[in-house]
């Protein structure tokens, strides 16, 4: 089967199961299947019936993605939007599959899939850290890379870093002088990685 | 035989040796044959801190034994990049060793962030968060730079007044927390 005839299988199955076909996007596959196209085409699922297109596209035996290859997030600052993105693929067809969703950037939250395939759960979380997509349903959105009290999600394009992070600055103009080391504040008294406003530990377990 | 400054005099004869010299050199001397590093790295230069503690460098030859707890170490070895998350851990580690304590910052991304400098995550050097006494170029160092690093820490050792700094009468390294401000549990 060429890539295009795959394509278009997976978007018939999942018409079948959602009701309404999702479009095609990005590069069209050559049909004969002879040049190479610029990149993967995708399907583009209404971000409501996101959880619902992806257990189908695992379920459906026709379909069978039964692995998470990725899940990941774009910024579009220009068009008010953030995507997600999820790679799939099928160790029942051999076949892989390019799942997309636009969230609008304002506010962006989307269905979890984490009880769909287990490996989305990092991957969700990382969204939430440096996205700020936030996951309905997942069952323990905290950041994954940065400290909690990181301020905002750093992969959105528009993110200015801060010129420090609890005290230790985040440019290196000069080495630190005692006296701005003493002013760091990053070890909190109490317990280790619980900012002092008695917000969340950040996940560390403790030392 | 000879002497320079504070370093004892050490004689080898048929009947046992011995050694002569200001008390503080003979303590250095125990000191810089002892200094024992906490088996700790956070990005792949950990690899070659773990190849200098093998048998081909050797690392134990010179005293630089691992430790697996802070608590019995002297040197922390910054063998790695840094992230903001992990600098908490850091200086944690770093307040659990006991006085005098010695901080080498490894390669390129301990040093000033290195290659990672651009990230938003990566702490830009060591010494923004500890206090560092050497550094060590290299992505990552050899084995060799390693261990000539820690050489180098060995003579800084071997210069400390650190009997009068143990008696108060010189004030130890300057230290960046004053007591009472942290650690109070
Ligand atoms: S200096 Fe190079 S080898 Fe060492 S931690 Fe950084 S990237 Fe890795």
């Amino acid at each position: 089967m060429s890539p295009a005839e795959e394509l278009a299988t997976c978007q018939a199955a999942l018409a079948g199961a959602l009701g309404e076909a999702p479009t095609v996007g990005g590069a069209a596959p050559d049909p004969a299947g002879a040049a190479a196209p610029a990149g993967d085409a995708w399907l583009e699922v209404p971000a409501a019936r996101w959880r619902e297109a992806c257990r189908a596209a695992r379920d459906l035996p026709e379909l069978g993605f039964d692995f998470l290859r990725s899940l990941a997030g774009v910024d579009r600052p220009e068009a008010g939007r953030i995507d997600v993105v999820a790679h799939l693929f099928s160790y029942r067809h051999r076949r892989a599959l390019v799942l997309r969703t636009s969230l609008e950037r304002a506010a962006p939250e989307l269905d979890s899939v984490a009880q769909v395939w287990p490996a989305a759960d990092w991957h969700e979380r990382e969204l939430w850290d440096l996205l700020g997509v936030r996951l309905r349903g997942h069952p323990d959105l905290r950041r994954l890379l940065l400290p909690e009290d990181w301020p905002g999600h750093p992969l959105r394009k528009d993110w200015q870093e801060p010129a420090e992070y609890r005290g230790i600055p985040t440019r290196r103009e000069a080495r630190a002088t005692a006296g701005e080391l003493a002013k760091q504040t990053y070890l909190a008294p109490r317990g280790l990685g619980r900012d002092p406003a008695g917000g969340q530990p950040d996940g560390g377990g403790g030392a | 035989m000879s002497a320079a400054g504070d370093r004892p005099i050490i004689e080898a004869g048929p009947e046992g040796g011995f050694a002569l010299g200001p008390l503080d050199g003979l303590l250095n001397l125990a000191r810089k044959h002892s200094l024992w590093y906490l088996l700790f790295g956070t990005a792949c230069c950990a690899i070659e801190l773990m190849q200098t503690g093998g048998p081909r460098a050797d690392a134990d030859r010179f005293g630089f034994l691992f430790r697996p707890t802070p608590r019995q170490a002297d040197v922390l070895i910054l063998a790695g990049t840094i992230t903001y998350r992990m600098a908490s851990r850091i200086r944690r580690l770093h307040e659990q060793m006991a006085e005098p304590r010695y901080v080498i910052a490894m390669g390129s991304c301990a040093n000033t962030g290195g290659l990672f400098q651009g990230s938003y995550s990566v702490v830009k050097g060591g010494d923004l968060i500890v206090p560092v006494d050497v550094y060590i170029p290299g992505c990552p160092p050899r084995p060799e730079a390693l261990l000539e690093g820690l050489m180098l820490l060995q003579q800084k050792v071997e210069r400390e007044p650190y009997l009068r700094k143990i008696r108060g009468e010189l004030p130890l390294p300057a230290d960046p927390w004053p007591a009472g401000k942290e650690c109070k549990e």
